[in-house]
């Protein structure tokens, strides 16, 4: 499977994404984000980070840059698209995702671990996923997700709800939330779900020796289901 | 502007400094002359109150590449690799504005990482405030906080440990010390030696602004009343540039381009070319007019003294100019061919094609002055007879959770939750370990590196308090499995002109050097902080010690969570019971005098050559250092970590129970041994001859001790992680 990482000025987790899809047997490439074109490639990364310092609002500038052309038309086509954290703000400045990403509730930075049930399994990301709770990793200013009634209605009667914060258990509550998110949201799709937007790092979690392995189920559950 | 003895002493030099200058020119300097004098020989960039005794420190080793003298220390830590590493204090900045003090603080020493080549893979910070009844502790304290992670998040580089303290000294003067280390292919290493003729010297960056003028000099005085005047002086902080400047820098660096590169941290530009001409024994000319300027009409004497940040200045290969340009292009930074070499030995400006100032390197950097400041030596204060029956009357348990709870002791995860400490992907030991652990990118090898600082000790006694935090760094790395290699300092104390802030800034120094000097963990990078007082009253002398060490197999790394139900616990080293400066006699007794822990170096290099063989060959499975708070404080937060209990041996021959829970005798360390392997481990004890008790046995869910202790692991946990967030909630 081919994949390809957007490196916007500004990005830093560009490399840890690169380790990550590598690890689990992508073929992965480093796209600048000046460039006209993306190589051909089955998934597209939207990686975390400040992109363009995140001045504006976080992931206004970028949503705005040369390459993100090519990357609403691969997500109009049907591409699969995931932004993870700054990625994830970015692809609602696009349009591609309802809602927005606010700052955190208690206004600080978060650097933590967290729980998030997996809500829909219908999607090329988590079909077949063997596990309903998986432990990620957050670390975010901003990451409080925000959308109109309308629009949580429209995401819930199509289950564009990807993941949300619960506890160990799979239970949802406000305890379980780390910063305020609407319905605890973490993470959410688009219509035709393969655009996929989630504030956890699931590259920070892909060996026991750092904040734990379930990061890895996700990337080789991505590959399981494009054979 | 007429310069007169009086522009001089405004621009803070003494009356002697400004007539040495004149006679050394044979005439009066222009304004512009003036504030390059005055930024080169203040006492942050000149050293001259510290610079006689920095001299003694210990600083080689075999695996040392680059002592002090450098914009940072290296390492060589095997297959090529190295780590560059330095720590730097931003404390008068901090207490004037503390988001853009502590984030331009980490700003500038991540700079001194990457100018050598080397790319940032760990931040540590030590910071201190003033009491917590203070009414300004909590702001200070959430404004660096947000300071240090506003930057360092931005950048991507994990934060990995760090200290905090409270002490009603630092009521006006907080301490915040910054530490980066970085990755290095030891072939790769880029100095800031100038060398050539006509090279060309570039500026790139940011561009340069009114922000930060007299930064260094402020750093350099003692504070009054007009403190909030002093704003305009702190410089305002571009996370997002910097990490522009570090991925265009590294990527010039891949070729043979640059000859020097310097960043212009303190006194921004002044100070860069010098420091690069004097080292390359050359001349610098610059032309003032094609520096990038952010505002109209500035003139060369802002020009020269702006502390603008993210800016570097480089001296090229001829004919590279383009290709580095095109580098810096496609990183949206500004680049400007600036001046070049020259076989004067003299800084030379010129601005509107006229020659704007002139002046000898030999006269800034070597001739600037150095003082033999007077100083008064700390007597060792007299052991106390404490009054045993007063004891009586303390519960065990009281006391444990008291000391758990205390401001100095408790849980800081409220602070480095705030900070980015995964990101990079190689973090294997978070904050709030006995120090932070990174990979090394793609190989088995793993860095430790801890900060470490101990005032109310060096207070006490600074000879000792000097040696003792250089155990207690030396320890801290053994304590995660690394093998210590080098240490880094940040020297912070009161005003030199004193005889007693001099006399303690001597013997701290002197304590650090003996006891780096023997246990062969050389000083390779430090800065020197002054002039922490506010109204004459001084900080309590704070050196801050950034230790580094080896992990060879990352999978031998250790922790201090207890793991398993049923091993045993020891206590390794031996416990006199010394209560003197602990957190006991303060907390509980409110007793403050007498002497610190005495130091014994054998033991501490015995003890802990013994727990690395230990270690190496498995036998133990949690480790963690014994310091503030004693044993029991050191037990409780091993089995908080691991959300265990532990049921503690009634213990023989013991003197007096609350000496040896709470007493601070240093060299210590508590083990956590599987049962198979107790006989092994023994044996190597008793080789060594190292003193151990057997402390208690793994069990339950809660510590036991006799009759006097019972106390569930979660309620212990409760006294000790909420602390600090109760106090930022209020």
């Amino acid at each position: 499977m081919r994949s390809s990482v957007i490196i916007f000025p500004g990005s830093n987790c560009d490399r840890d994404m690169d380790v990550a899809l590598k690890k689990y047997g992508f073929k992965n490439q480093m796209v600048w984000h000046n460039d006209q074109s993306i190589p051909k490639s089955d998934l597209i990364v939207l990686p975390g980070g400040f992109s363009y310092g995140d001045y504006l609002r976080c992931g206004s500038i970028a949503s705005k840059s040369k390459i993100i052309k090519s990357v609403i038309d691969f997500a109009n086509s049907g591409g699969l698209v995931l932004g993870i954290c700054n990625g994830f703000q970015i692809l609602t400045e696009t349009g591609l995702l309802k809602g927005i990403l606010q700052q955190n509730k208690f206004l600080n930075f978060i650097c933590s671990n967290v729980f998030v049930k997996v809500k829909d399994k219908q999607n090329k990301y988590f079909k077949d996923l063997k596990k309903d709770v998986l432990e990620l990793h957050i670390a975010h200013n901003e990451g409080n997700y925000f959308c109109s009634d309308d629009e949580l209605k429209s995401l819930q009667d199509n289950n564009q709800i990807a993941v949300t914060y619960c506890g160990e258990d799979g239970t949802e509550s406000e305890t379980t939330n780390p910063n305020g998110a609407i319905k605890n949201i973490a993470g959410i799709f688009n219509n035709n779900k393969n655009v996929l937007g989630m504030m956890p790092h699931p590259e920070r979690m892909i060996d026991k020796y750092l904040s734990g392995e379930d990061g890895s189920l996700f990337f080789k559950n991505i590959l399981d289901n494009f054979k | 502007m007429e310069v007169t003895e009086a522009v001089a002493i405004d621009h803070g030099l003494k009356k002697e400094e400004f007539s040495k200058i004149c006679e050394l020119l044979k005439r009066t300097p222009n304004l512009t002359e003036l504030a390059i004098f005055s930024a080169m020989w203040n006492e942050h960039c000149s050293y001259k109150s510290s610079r006689k005794h920095l001299k003694k420190m210990h600083t080689k080793g075999k695996q040392v590449i680059q002592g002090p003298g450098e914009n940072a220390g290296v390492i060589d830590i095997g297959d090529d690799d190295a780590i560059v590493f330095k720590i730097e204090s931003h404390n008068h900045p901090s207490f004037i504005e503390p988001y853009q003090g502590a984030a331009t603080g980490v700003g500038g020493i991540m700079r001194d990482v990457f100018t050598m080549g080397a790319r940032p893979i760990a931040n540590l910070n030590s910071i201190h405030f003033g009491s917590p009844q203070h009414k300004k502790t909590r702001n200070l304290l959430r404004g660096v906080v947000k300071g240090i992670g506003g930057y360092g998040n931005c950048i991507g580089v994990p934060t990995i440990a760090g200290q905090t303290t409270f002490d009603e000294s630092y009521n006006g003067n907080i301490l915040v010390n910054a530490m980066t280390l970085g990755l290095v292919n030891k072939n790769k290493i880029f100095y800031s030696k100038a060398a050539g003729l006509d090279k060309p010297v570039i500026y790139v960056g940011s561009k340069t602004g009114r922000d930060g003028i007299h930064g260094a000099s402020m750093a350099s005085a003692t504070f009054d009343d007009k403190i909030e005047e002093k704003k305009p002086t702190v410089q305002v902080g571009d996370p997002f540039t910097e990490k522009l400047l570090l991925e265009a820098c590294l990527e010039l660096m891949a070729d043979n381009s640059i000859i020097a590169i310097q960043d212009m941290g303190a006194a921004g530009l002044t100070s860069s070319s010098v420091e690069m001409a004097s080292k390359g024994n050359l001349g610098i000319e610059l032309n003032l007019s094609k520096v990038p300027c952010r505002e109209e009409k500035m003139t060369p004497y802002e020009i020269m003294l702006s502390e603008s940040q993210e800016r570097m200045l480089i001296v090229l290969e001829k004919g590279k100019e383009d290709h580095a340009k095109k580098i810096f292009d496609k990183w949206n930074l500004d680049f400007a061919v600036i001046g070049k070499t020259t076989n004067s030995k003299k800084i030379e400006l010129i601005f509107d094609n006229k020659k704007v100032a002139e002046i000898p390197i030999d006269l800034l950097a070597e001739n600037a002055p150095i003082y033999d400041r007077p100083w008064k030596k700390t007597k060792l204060p007299q052991k106390l007879k404490f009054d045993k029956d007063e004891f009586k009357f303390l519960k065990l348990s009281d006391c444990l959770k008291k000391i758990l709870s205390n401001s100095n002791i408790s849980d800081k995860k409220w602070i480095w939750d705030q900070y980015d400490h995964t990101v990079m992907g190689d973090t294997i030991q978070k904050p709030g370990g006995d120090a932070g652990v990174v990979r090394v990118h793609g190989t088995n090898k793993a860095v430790a590196a801890s900060v470490d600082s101990s005032a109310l000790y060096c207070f006490s006694h600074p000879l000792t308090g000097g040696k003792q935090i250089v155990c207690e760094s030396y320890r801290n790395l053994i304590s995660v499995g690394a093998k210590p290699i080098a240490i880094t300092n940040c020297l912070n104390f009161g005003n030199p002109e004193k005889e007693k802030n001099m006399g303690e800034f001597v013997e701290c120094v002197e304590g650090i050097t003996e006891a780096s000097k023997y246990l062969d963990f050389p000083v390779v990078s430090g800065n020197v902080s002054f002039y922490n007082e506010t109204k004459d009253k001084g900080i309590k002398p704070t050196p801050t010690i950034g230790g580094v060490g080896l992990i060879s197999d990352y999978q031998q790394m250790l922790t201090m969570d207890f793991k398993t139900e049923g091993n045993l616990v020891y206590v390794i080293g031996k416990t006199d019971g010394h209560l003197d400066q602990s957190i006991f006699a303060r907390e509980l007794l409110n007793e403050k005098k007498g002497p610190p822990p005495t130091v014994n170096l054998f033991n501490e290099k015995n003890i802990g050559g013994t727990l690395l063989d230990l270690s190496r060959k498995n036998l133990i499975v949690s480790c963690h250092d014994v310091s503030l708070g004693g044993i029991l404080t050191a037990v409780s937060k091993m089995c908080i970590k691991g959300k265990k209990g532990i049921k503690i041996n009634l213990l023989k021959g013991l003197t007096n129970k609350y000496e040896y829970f709470f007493g601070e005798d240093q060299a210590r360390y508590i083990v956590e041994i599987p049962r198979v392997s107790l006989k092994k481990v023994i044996e190597i004890l008793n080789k060594y001859s190292v003193h151990f008790d057997d402390l208690g046995i793994i069990d339950g869910n809660s510590i036991k001790y006799n009759d006097d202790i019972n106390l569930p692991i979660e309620e212990l946990a409760d006294a000790h992680k909420y602390w600090l967030k109760k106090y930022m909630d209020n």
